[in-house]
């Protein structure tokens, strides 16, 4: 990129030299976390979310109203939900669509994730969907774009927004409201950016969460000082770690991905343990409320971290995660490509 | 060096001799030949030069015992040249430069080199660090007879701890009676392996892997242990923890020869400093949501940014004289090197600019005496470095030439632009410090004058 030299510069100079956040009026620019939303927002979300889901429902599901956009999904980990929700959502908007992957790109000729994401924004992108398995990257990129907005599609094991307003929408549609519900999310918390991101929207908008998994897998770090200090965003989130305790009377169960990795690293003694403590299960299942959701981001190890039956059960809303999410995709995109009126 | 250079009328503090009143420095021939307090002793001014120093501090040059100038192997970040001359802008007159450039520091050859380079660029002066083991690569010892006849004053595999306890115990028992110090980067690897910054809550809601205070504990405990049990001089570089500052305090009450250094850095920023929020301890909301300006890997080094009750303890454990030497860790970098992903970020600050500024801003804020912070960049370090060194850190007559001038309330503005480092990686930037270095002088030549105040034959 030789000839964007000049251009490389005065973005190195964002980087040494920080500059106010432009923020004009309340228009969000970018979806970072969920940390920034206030229950307003996510409210006005939901709302447009539910008209989206009309759009799903038609015979033609195409609307106009992104016409003359450019999105761009920009993945360095492979994804396959996540990055055809986006690619879906943008079309029935009718933005045109472009998917970027580290192996379709100047990624793997060495190119930085700096002048990538320039060179994209200098392409007049407007949205930028970034998935990256670096915590943070998506911060990084927004800090040195002026004109193009970032949506972060998980980060590390940081945060994954997205997923988590698609799972604050599902339980919303299914039960009316999350003030109040006891949600229990079960696993590798500690390195779940779902969870993570769960955590803020469900803690803004009220729920009672409670956290069951391995001590080895719970984020105490994230918890430390919780009952103590004041203004900890967590001070009431309880820790569990029996799952057969954790789940009695739960309205929400959220499972999560056990990444396999785990135990290769010693962090669990073996998955057969964990799946016979922390597996969730028809039987476990019984003992929350009959009206009881059970969720999971995505991809599921049936047989760890649920069982085949619990997964496909009645009480399932794994699949509903999915079309939600392309409705909420939807309005998130809405909500931050500026537009004429009109 | 000939010719004579009169420091008139400054605040002289000089913590080697319990000296701080207004006076004047003389040196001659590039060593210090008198100090006369409140005007004693009458200077014949003939063809002298002078530095007015008035309403300014006068102290023994300040020496840095680590810093990092990338040359041989990395000149895009520093070299000797621009290196030395952050250096004496900054105030430091002596720098012990670590060996981990490429190829690493450990043949004779090498440190031959790095002399010979600081004497042409004659600004500070250039005192080399050695390996301890042969290509940093933790396996053989180097040979540290010949290194240090070669102008070597320590050891160190810095950047990595040498991980075997066998070796360490080796380089102990070896290097003991030489004279010079071991210098270890405590850090257990197995505990802080792609670790970023400090774990704990900054960490936990970045999503970054942490590294716990444990892992430089574990590892500054084997040292004083083996320290203990070889009799040599064990020095902990850079250290960060509260728990680390209390392994040293035991330790010297059982007579263990260990000294131990703390970074302007670690002393003046904590872990919030990577949120991306305003920088000075305390003023940061740890619960605030993040903004597109966290993941600030200007904050990113190692040792990491630590908690504000672990900057706190440091601060009095300076104070108290449990740590014996401030020393800067300047670690310059490119801006790729810091415009990227915070896990694919160098670790390191250049530093060597605002070093002093830093401590400064502490002793105006009221956290540390000056007389604290002159000591333990004077004869603090001296001490570290060994009795050879005597003639260092102090203004006694017969002590080299070296001396620093500031002002403790000159208010001002970072701007790395003005750095004369490459790196321009400072957490720093567009931040007000209060204190100043004016002028430096090494062997009694002004090698810095910031603004001015020199009069006479140059």
């Amino acid at each position: 990129m030789l000839n964007d030299m000049d251009q490389h510069d005065s973005s190195t100079v964002i980087e040494t030299k920080r500059m106010n956040p432009t923020c004009p009026d309340n228009q969000r620019s970018h979806v970072l976390d969920l940390d920034d939303f206030r229950t307003e927002e996510i409210n006005a979300l939901f709302d447009s979310a539910r008209a989206m889901l009309e759009v799903l429902e038609r015979g033609v599901k195409k609307v106009p109203t992104l016409r003359g956009k450019t999105v761009f999904t920009l993945f360095y980990e492979p994804s396959t939900r996540t990055r055809i929700s986006f690619e879906t959502a943008g079309k029935l908007l009718s933005a045109d669509v472009i998917n970027i992957s580290e192996s379709t790109s100047s990624v793997g000729k060495g190119e930085s994730f700096l002048d990538t994401v320039l060179t994209l924004q200098a392409t007049q992108a407007d949205v930028l969907v970034v998935r990256h398995p670096h915590s943070g990257a998506p911060y990084f990129a927004s800090r040195n774009l002026n004109r193009t907005s970032v949506i972060n599609a998980g980060d590390g094991t940081h945060a994954h927004p997205t997923q988590a307003l698609l799972d604050l929408f599902t339980i919303e549609q299914r039960l009316g409201s999350i003030q109040g519900k006891r949600v229990v999310i079960v696993g590798d918390i500690a390195h779940s950016r779902v969870a993570r991101s769960n955590l803020w929207g469900l803690v803004h908008l009220g729920a009672h969460v409670v956290l069951s998994g391995p001590s080895t897998l719970m984020p105490w770090d994230l918890l430390e000082g919780r009952e103590k200090r004041p203004g900890h965003p967590f001070a009431d989130v309880e820790v569990e770690m029996n799952l057969d305790k954790a789940i009695s009377e739960a309205d929400v169960v959220m499972a999560l991905r056990l990444q396999r990795e785990r135990q290769d690293f010693g962090l669990l003694p073996s998955l057969r343990e964990y799946a016979r403590l922390w597996q969730v299960d028809a039987s476990r299942l019984s003992r929350a409320k009959n009206s009881a959701l059970l969720m999971h981001p995505g991809p599921m190890n049936e047989g760890i971290e649920v069982s085949p039956e619990a997964a496909h059960g009645a009480q399932s809303k794994i699949e509903e995660q999915v079309t939600n999410g392309v409705a909420i995709r939807m309005a998130l995109l809405l909500a931050i490509t500026p537009r004429l009126e009109g | 060096m000939s010719g004579r250079l009169l420091v008139r009328g400054g605040r002289i503090v000089d913590p080697s001799q319990g000296i701080d009143t207004v006076g004047d420095v003389l040196i001659r021939d590039g060593r210090v030949a008198s100090v006369s307090l409140e005007g004693q002793e009458e200077i014949a001014l003939q063809g002298i030069t002078i530095l007015e120093a008035s309403g300014l501090v006068v102290s023994p040059g300040f020496i840095d015992l680590h810093c990092h100038l990338r040359e041989p192997g990395s000149e895009e970040k520093e070299t000797i040249a621009t290196g030395s001359l952050a250096a004496v802008n900054g105030g430091f007159t002596t720098l012990c430069v670590m060996p981990n450039t490429d190829p690493p520091l450990d043949t004779a050859p090498l440190i031959q080199f790095l002399r010979q380079r600081a004497k042409e660029v004659g600004l500070a002066r250039l005192l080399p660090i050695a390996c301890i083991t042969r290509g940093r690569a933790g396996q053989r010892l180097v040979e540290m007879g010949e290194l240090v006849e070669a102008g070597a004053v320590g050891f160190s595999d810095d950047g990595d701890p040498v991980e075997d306890p066998f070796l360490m115990r080796m380089a102990l028992m070896y290097s003991a009676p030489l004279g010079v110090p071991i210098i270890d980067h405590c850090q257990d690897p197995s505990l802080t392996q792609g670790g970023q910054i400090h774990e704990g809550w900054v960490a936990s809601r970045l999503g970054l892997k942490g590294m716990p205070s444990a892992g430089e504990e574990v590892m500054a405990a084997r040292d004083i242990e083996l320290a203990a049990l070889t009799g040599g001089h064990i020095h902990l570089a850079h250290i960060s923890t509260s728990g680390t500052l209390d392994l040293v305090r035991n330790a010297r009450s059982r007579g263990v020869v260990v000294t131990a250094e703390v970074t302007p850095q670690h002393l003046f920023l904590s872990e919030e400093a990577v949120l991306g929020q305003v920088l000075e301890v305390g003023e940061a909301d740890p619960y605030a949501p993040l903004t597109p300006f966290a993941y600030d890997t200007r904050a990113k080094v190692n040792p990491p940014l630590r908690p504000r009750q672990d900057v706190q303890a440091l601060i009095h454990g300076l104070q108290a004289g449990a740590i014996d030497a401030i020393a800067t860790d300047h670690a310059p970098h490119n801006l790729v090197d810091k415009a990227c992903p915070f896990d694919e970020a160098a670790f390191g600050i250049s530093i060597l600019e605002t070093g002093v500024g830093m401590l400064l801003s502490l002793v105006a804020r009221g956290a540390l005496d000056l007389s604290t912070v002159v000591r333990h960049l004077t004869i603090g370090p001296a001490r570290v470095m060994g009795p050879r060194w005597s003639q260092f850190g102090t203004l006694k007559p017969g002590a080299v030439g070296d001396v620093t001038i500031f002002d403790p309330d000159e208010k001002w503005i970072v701007n790395t632009d003005d750095f004369a480092s490459r790196g321009k990686n400072s957490p720093l930037e567009g931040q007000t410090l209060q204190g100043r270095v004016v002028a430096t002088v090494v062997g009694g030549r002004i090698v810095h004058d910031r603004s001015g105040i020199a009069r006479g034959p140059r």
